[in-house]
């Protein structure tokens, strides 16, 4: 197969991805994928697929482990890994509504200020699918930057922009 | 999932998680530097230095400029609450996930397509 898809066109034109903020507390993620919702629901639902895009190579950073028991009531358990695993970050929560083909819903229980929620939905028209995640969080300040997603981040940004700020 | 709005996940988070690379931004605070005067400050390789700020500079916390043979750095002046480019960062990161996931589509529906050859033939 891989043999096969050198001799393709390698010039694939990506699709855009947007982002709209709704209120004080909703971002929410829009791409069109060309495929049919299946097919994404598929990428985004079996975890071997799912450990192969959610970490893209341009952050700097890996994923350490992965776990998911992907149906309602299931959790979920990722480490992210920086500087080469010296740094290690865990996200975890549970699936509230898994709908085959057209919608998943889950908790993000990592910030101790509140759950946040997540619901992407997969609507197919022509052989395409319209893929939208809202991501609904527990505070503005949260939605704002997440920047205090962990309280000791958010000491460390602090400082950062004090410094910033008596250099600036 | 990950709540990509969250410092933990983005650039300047990967950025600050390391005690030499925030030593790098205070040191460039006080004034700027070339990374091998970093890589002395610090005692440590001028490769090890290098990549610490080419982290810093990914996340437009220093700004690298080479003249001649010297590579000098300062700061960024981007502010971490700056609310535009933050969003933009989300994108950014949303974006370069999705352009992997595209991949795994496509290889999908390659391979659902080799399948129902296959079945028919």
């Amino acid at each position: 197969m891989d043999a096969r898809r050198e001799n393709e066109p390698t010039m694939k034109i990506q699709n855009p991805t947007t982002v709209e903020r709704k209120g004080e507390r909703e971002l929410v993620v829009t791409r069109t994928f060309d495929a049919p919702a299946r097919i994404v629901f598929e990428a985004w639902t079996k975890p071997e697929l799912f450990k192969r895009w959610w970490v893209p190579k341009s952050m700097g950073m890996s994923l350490v482990s992965f776990e998911a028991d992907i149906r309602a009531g299931g959790s979920y358990r990722l480490v992210f890994s920086l500087d080469g695993g010296k740094t290690t970050v865990p996200f975890f929560g549970k699936y509230l509504e898994v709908t085959p083909h057209s919608r998943l819903v889950w908790s993000n229980e990592e910030n101790p200020e509140g759950a946040a929620i997540s619901t992407v939905t997969f609507t197919e028209k022509g052989g395409k699918t319209l893929l939208v995640l809202s991501e609904l969080h527990p505070s503005k300040a949260s939605c704002d930057g997440g920047i205090d997603a962990a309280e000791g981040l958010r000491e460390q940004f602090g400082q950062l922009d004090e410094l910033l700020v008596t250099l600036g | 999932m990950v709540q990509y709005t969250r410092a933990q996940i983005d650039a300047s988070f990967a950025a600050l998680s390391d005690a030499t690379r925030r030593g790098v931004l205070e040191r460039l605070g006080l004034a700027d530097a070339s990374i091998t005067d970093l890589a002395e400050k610090f005692d440590m390789t001028l490769t090890g230095m290098k990549k610490h700020v080419a982290i810093l500079e990914e996340a437009g916390l220093v700004i690298t400029e080479k003249v001649g043979r010297v590579r000098t750095c300062r700061l960024g002046r981007r502010r971490l609450e700056d609310a535009t480019g933050w969003i933009e960062r989300y994108r950014q990161l949303w974006d370069a996930r999705f352009d992997e996931l595209d991949r795994v589509v496509e290889e999908l529906k390659h391979k659902e397509k080799d399948d129902g050859r296959k079945k028919r033939e």
